[in-house]
């Protein structure tokens, strides 16, 4: 029994709602608990992520059955390639911001109700990626999404409650639709299994005007979790106005694992793409990247100006994957990796200013390269990779985006991508003249460095930037980035290689 | 089929209460009409005339039930309702005292 590969999937979810219990229960008392908790509930997601990429390339598809009851009746967790992906994406991340964590919260007080929330929403966002079952996704969404309202009025200042009104009132309009499509998918296909809906789907043959509506709600609900164009207006002012690691989560995976996974699974894997939806989705992704990134360019408040570029940056994603082709999805799953990787980075360098000068203003800042050294550096690295400079992550894969439109004789907005990429730069360099180079500022002089958890935090993140590349490198690719890239490909299969996944 | 459209005019009417109310407890207040039609959907797809509690009992044969597996799942609806309710009401109150006011035209620190 101890050597069954499927008994690591549970963990996901136990580890840190586990973890979040018992902070919030002992917590207030021990004060270097919720720390120690919160770093060692991360290292060990981290660790059993990366064992399950190891589990996926020896077992194939892996299905926990909860409680025993097999699928389609009891829930299912299924670990296959796209999860796998997910999920260390996901903790990698979380890990690093809970290293920053650290010193940056000393700033604030009751830090153990931020660990307990942040495990909250650690929780929510792996359980939305491991389960295989529809209203279960809807449960844990809503978890993360709960933690994240609260996690955004933090601060419980002006600005930080007026967002999280706002960012609490979208999302749940957004949960809302979700819901209304589930029960309509329940009623249509009387099942909540993902594999089992999918199957069911496929013997009811041509897509009926019931689906259509399905995906018209699916695609209101997950692009308002994700922030494409339209449904955006909550993300340039919530991202900012949370605390700095907590920025770096949401911006960094929680739009990713609540949106762009979801939306993923449900439209590849469970309804299946047809042609209206993917060029929906290619308009979407194509609106987001112009739109974020000509009004990022504008902003003079650091963190501001970065949740715009996350918009830009999630429609350069959402149009590699929309392609459908396997180069297009390959491209937009490394572009969803590196993005988390350096727009984490960059959000909590902008909290390592916010730390050391006491402001966001970029106006305000200049010259800080020599006084932050560490700062500076990975936050060039970062914006260098974002921007794409050859040999960082960034550059290679907006690069395999544009060939994968080039590919598919998506002409137009493969032109929109590369103005969009040159836009990014542009944006970049504004942030390292203006903060960076330049002259110091008087008031500046006693800047001093931040202290050694966030020095390490964001070391360790601007190292897989410039190694990011290397996830295109043949073996490392196989194992980590092609099985994904598979899952989605293969669509409706899906259901297929499940079900006979389950013992 | 009346329910039905009943329940999407209830809907209707929550977004309709949140897109356009100023006041922000009667924000709150179409998030939770909103919900509450969307639930009442959810157990209107599994309930049919004359149906009956799929409870078994040694001597009775069923024969026409309603489907219990959507009032359980409206049921943790429900719940999740509840915690964003009482979230947002706290977050209201939070405004309150910062700003002094309930309307959102008067709440705009955050341009754009």
């Amino acid at each position: 029994m101890m050597h069954d590969p499927t008994n690591i999937i549970p963990f996901f979810v136990i580890i840190p709602l586990a973890g979040a219990f018992i902070i919030s229960i002992v917590g207030k008392r021990l004060k270097w608990l919720p720390d120690v908790m919160g770093i060692l509930a991360t290292l060990g997601l981290l660790s059993i992520s990366i064992l399950s990429v190891r589990f996926v390339n020896l077992y194939g598809t892996l299905v926990y059955t909860v409680g025993g009851w097999k699928p389609p009746i009891g829930i299912a967790m299924v670990m296959d390639g796209l999860t796998a992906f997910f999920v260390v994406t996901i903790n990698l991340v979380a890990f690093c911001v809970a290293l920053f964590s650290i010193n940056y919260m000393e700033r604030f007080t009751s830090k153990w109700k931020f660990y307990a929330l942040f495990l909250l929403m650690l929780g929510g966002m792996n359980g939305v990626v491991v389960t295989g079952d529809v209203f279960n996704l809807f449960v844990f969404l809503e978890i993360a999404a709960v933690a994240s309202y609260a996690l955004v009025a933090f601060g419980t200042e002006k600005h930080e409650l007026e967002a999280a009104f706002k960012y609490a009132v979208m999302s749940s309009v957004g949960s809302l639709f979700i819901l209304l499509a589930i029960a309509i998918l329940y009623s249509y296909t009387s099942t909540l299994n993902m594999a089992d809906m999918a199957n069911v789907l496929i013997k009811k043959g041509e897509p009926s005007n019931i689906m259509l509506m399905v995906s018209v709600f699916f695609i209101m609900g997950f692009g308002l979790k994700s922030a494409l164009v339209p449904f955006h207006a909550w993300l340039p002012d919530a991202h900012p106005s949370a605390p700095a690691p907590i920025s770096a989560m949401l911006s960094g995976v929680l739009i990713k694992s609540l949106g762009i996974y979801a939306l993923c699974r449900m439209f590849y894997n469970v309804i299946g793409v047809s042609d209206v939806t993917t060029s929906v989705f290619l308009f979407l992704g194509a609106l987001s990247m112009i739109v974020g990134g000509i009004l990022a360019i504008g902003q003079w408040d650091f963190k501001r100006l970065l949740a715009y570029s996350s918009i830009s940056q999630i429609g350069y994603i959402v149009l590699g994957i929309a392609l459908g082709t396997p180069l297009g999805i390959l491209a937009g799953l490394f572009h969803l990796f590196n993005h988390s990787v350096f727009k984490s980075l960059l959000f909590l360098n902008s909290g390592a200013l916010e730390y050391s000068t006491g402001t966001r203003d970029l106006k305000q800042m200049g010259g800080l390269f020599k006084k932050m050294p560490i700062t500076g550096s990975t936050n060039m690295i970062a914006s260098m990779s974002i921007a794409g400079i050859p040999p960082l992550s960034g550059f290679w894969s907006k690069l395999l985006i544009i060939i994968a439109l080039v590919q598919a004789g998506r002409f137009g907005y493969a032109v929109w991508a590369v103005i969009i990429s040159v836009l990014t730069l542009a944006m970049y360099l504004k942030v390292l003249r203006y903060g960076f180079f330049g002259q110091l500022k008087e008031k500046l002089n006693k800047v001093r460095e931040v202290p050694i958890f966030m020095k390490l935090s964001m070391i360790a993140l601007a190292c897989i930037c410039i190694i990011g590349g290397m996830l295109l490198v043949y073996g490392f690719g196989r194992f980590f980035l092609n099985p994904a890239a598979d899952v989605m490909f293969e669509g409706t299969k899906y259901a297929a290689v499940t079900m006979a996944a389950v013992q | 089929m009346a329910l039905y459209i009943l329940c999407t005019i209830l809907f209707s009417l929550g977004l309709y209460c949140i897109l356009r109310k100023r006041n922000i407890i009667k924000i709150i207040i179409g998030v939770i009409i909103a919900e509450y039609a969307v639930n009442l959907f959810f157990v209107l797809i599994g309930y049919r005339v004359e149906g009956r509690a799929p409870i078994h009992a040694p001597d009775q044969k069923i024969l026409n039930m309603v489907d219990p597996l959507p009032q359980a799942i409206v049921l943790t609806a429900i719940v999740i309702g509840l915690a964003t309710t009482a979230l947002l009401i706290a977050i209201a109150m939070r405004i309150y005292e910062k700003y002094g006011t309930f309307d959102i035209t008067k709440i705009k620190e955050l341009k754009g």
